[in-house]
């Protein structure tokens, strides 16, 4: 099997082409750095993103606060980890770092506010 | 009147950098003044992560970014103001503002940074035909909305222009449930970072048109279509390429503009290329006393360079304030910088050898796509830059560093010249 990619490395955005038989990376073609090869290898092998968007904040100064995954989770869990997220409610004040959800998407990876909301006056 | 050393107009990246760099250098008094409800400016709607590589070796969101410079500007006591719109600035720099709490009123400083940022180019500069339905934002005006405000602005998504905002935007509309179709882009090539079209588009599936426009709007209440069409090496829409696409919503991310209103009524000369004031070493403007830094100078791709450009700014509004800059008496022996061949503009414009810094950071874009060119730099004949690019693209900003002892064994030094040299 071929898969194409654009490497992200570097602004040149190399198309790589990585052939695979099965899980096995055969060969790394198109690349023009090793930036190039070990990104396309990663990103066929298991690629993975860390994951922001927002959660409902009650009685804060704003109606939603930022959130980020705490480390970078499997790219094909992204769209479970925000729909988790949408069914979360936290109440202010909330302080950059605090842990919003323990364990997302069943990753074992946390998920922390990444800034601070005040209670509303 | 009351007094401050620094007044600085605006209390995003550029404004909080410049106040704790002016801090450093040891201006006491200090005054940040800031339009919205709370300091950061951009960067508290900029949720994704990606910022601080360069300035804290980590990979931070927008709003902890911010986060970062605003306990810095609390840990050093400087002042600030928020919900306080600045009307003007004179030439003696009385700043004039207002807010709810204190009406209007005047204050007088010994120097002004600029800090304003840039806004984005709205609908109306885009000459689009059609009526005027809900359901256009500028993509940044959408990003506010999602990430701040707590609202999906629709469902059904087209965005116009491939601009790094655009593209977050194409994500972030998806994440919360929204369907991107497409995104247009009028130009062969994308404005936006490379590692946004993959982690943006590719990794969702949104497909990018190079070469396409949108040339109607339909609907007149609410948005409920637009048509793209292919155009041409000059930019016209090529008959018979049309395409209807069904949508509620229509995103713009079609440039910024450095958003200088009160620099142009204050005086200071502006860059036709940048729209932002044309500045030397320092960063100090045409206007005595006046400096600027961030996207209100020229429009930047990463805020780790708005934060280093804006320290530097404040260094030398708190040296000038100290008595210490001389350079504005010999104004006459600034070095200008001249472009050629595909350098489109270099921040600073001009450059002082005696009174510049160890070196001096010149940042600039291209107007095209250069594969393995050079980006060289001349002080006068000599050549003293000649570094090769594996690529270099309108979206990224690039830069050179000038080293003082270079600039002052160059007897007589009448122009550098930085320009694209191809292999």
């Amino acid at each position: 099997m071929e898969r194409k990619l654009t490497c992200i490395g570097c602004p040149l955005g190399c198309e790589v082409t990585v052939e695979l038989a099965g899980e096995e990376v055969l060969s790394v073609t198109g690349n023009t750095c090793p930036r190039g090869e070990a990104y396309a290898r990663k990103e066929v092998t298991s690629p993975t993103r860390i994951v922001t968007t927002t959660v409902r904040v009650e009685g804060g100064m704003l109606p939603v606060v930022s959130v980020k995954t705490k480390s970078d989770i499997p790219k094909d869990k992204i769209m479970d980890c925000v729909r988790e997220l949408q069914k979360v409610t936290v109440k202010a004040p909330i302080q950059i770092g605090d842990i919003i959800c323990e364990d997302v998407a069943g990753t074992g990876v946390s998920v922390e506010a990444t800034k601070n909301v005040k209670m509303d006056n | 009147m009351e007094h401050y050393e620094i007044i600085i107009i605006g209390g995003g990246p550029a404004g909080l950098a410049a106040a704790v760099g002016a801090r450093e250098a040891g201006a006491e008094n200090i005054l940040i003044l800031e339009r919205d409800r709370e300091l950061g400016g951009i960067l508290n709607q900029c949720i994704h992560n990606g910022f601080g590589l360069h300035t804290f070796k980590e990979e931070l969101t927008g709003p902890e970014y911010a986060s970062r410079f605003i306990e810095q500007v609390e840990e050093k006591g400087i002042a600030y103001k928020l919900d306080t719109m600045v009307m003007d600035i004179s030439g003696d720099k009385i700043v004039t503002y207002m807010n709810k709490k204190e009406g209007m009123r005047q204050i007088q400083a010994e120097a002004v940074i600029l800090a304003m940022g840039c806004r984005e180019r709205p609908r109306g500069a885009l000459n689009i035909p059609g009526y005027r339905p809900a359901g256009i934002y500028s993509a940044g005006t959408a990003q506010r909305l999602v990430n701040m405000e707590g609202f999906l602005p629709g469902r059904e998504v087209v965005i116009l222009g491939s601009g790094d905002i655009g593209l977050i935007m194409a994500r972030r509309m998806t994440l919360e449930g929204a369907h991107v179709q497409v995104v247009a882009e009028l130009m062969p090539y994308s404005g936006g970072l490379k590692r946004n079209i993959v982690q943006c588009l590719d990794d969702f599936d949104i497909p990018l048109k190079l070469r396409h426009t949108v040339t109607e709007i339909h609907g007149r209440q609410r948005v409920e279509g637009v048509t793209l069409s292919e155009v041409d090496e000059n930019g016209r829409p090529i008959a018979g390429t049309n395409k209807f696409y069904s949508c509620d919503t229509l995103l713009l991310s079609v440039g910024l503009l450095p958003e200088n209103e009160l620099s142009r009524e204050l005086g200071v000369e502006l860059s036709s290329v940048t729209s932002g004031p044309v500045v030397d070493d320092s960063l100090a403007t045409n206007v005595e006393g006046v400096f600027a830094c961030g996207n209100v100078l020229h429009v930047h791709d990463l805020v780790d360079y708005v934060s280093e450009e804006a320290a530097l700014a404040g260094r030398h509004a708190a040296q000038f304030v100290k008595g210490k800059e001389e350079k504005w008496k010999g104004g006459k022996k600034k070095v200008p910088v001249i472009v050629e061949n595909g350098v489109r503009y270099t921040v600073p414009a001009f450059i002082n050898p005696k009174t510049m810094e160890k070196e001096v950071t010149l940042r600039f874009r291209v107007g095209a796509i250069y594969k393995n060119a050079f980006l060289s730099v001349y002080l006068d004949g000599s050549r003293v830059i000649h570094r090769k690019r594996p690529v270099m693209a309108p979206g990224e900003m690039e830069k050179v560093v000038l080293k003082k002892e270079w600039l002052l064994l160059a007897d007589g030094l009448k122009n550098i010249t930085v320009k694209v040299e191809e292999a």
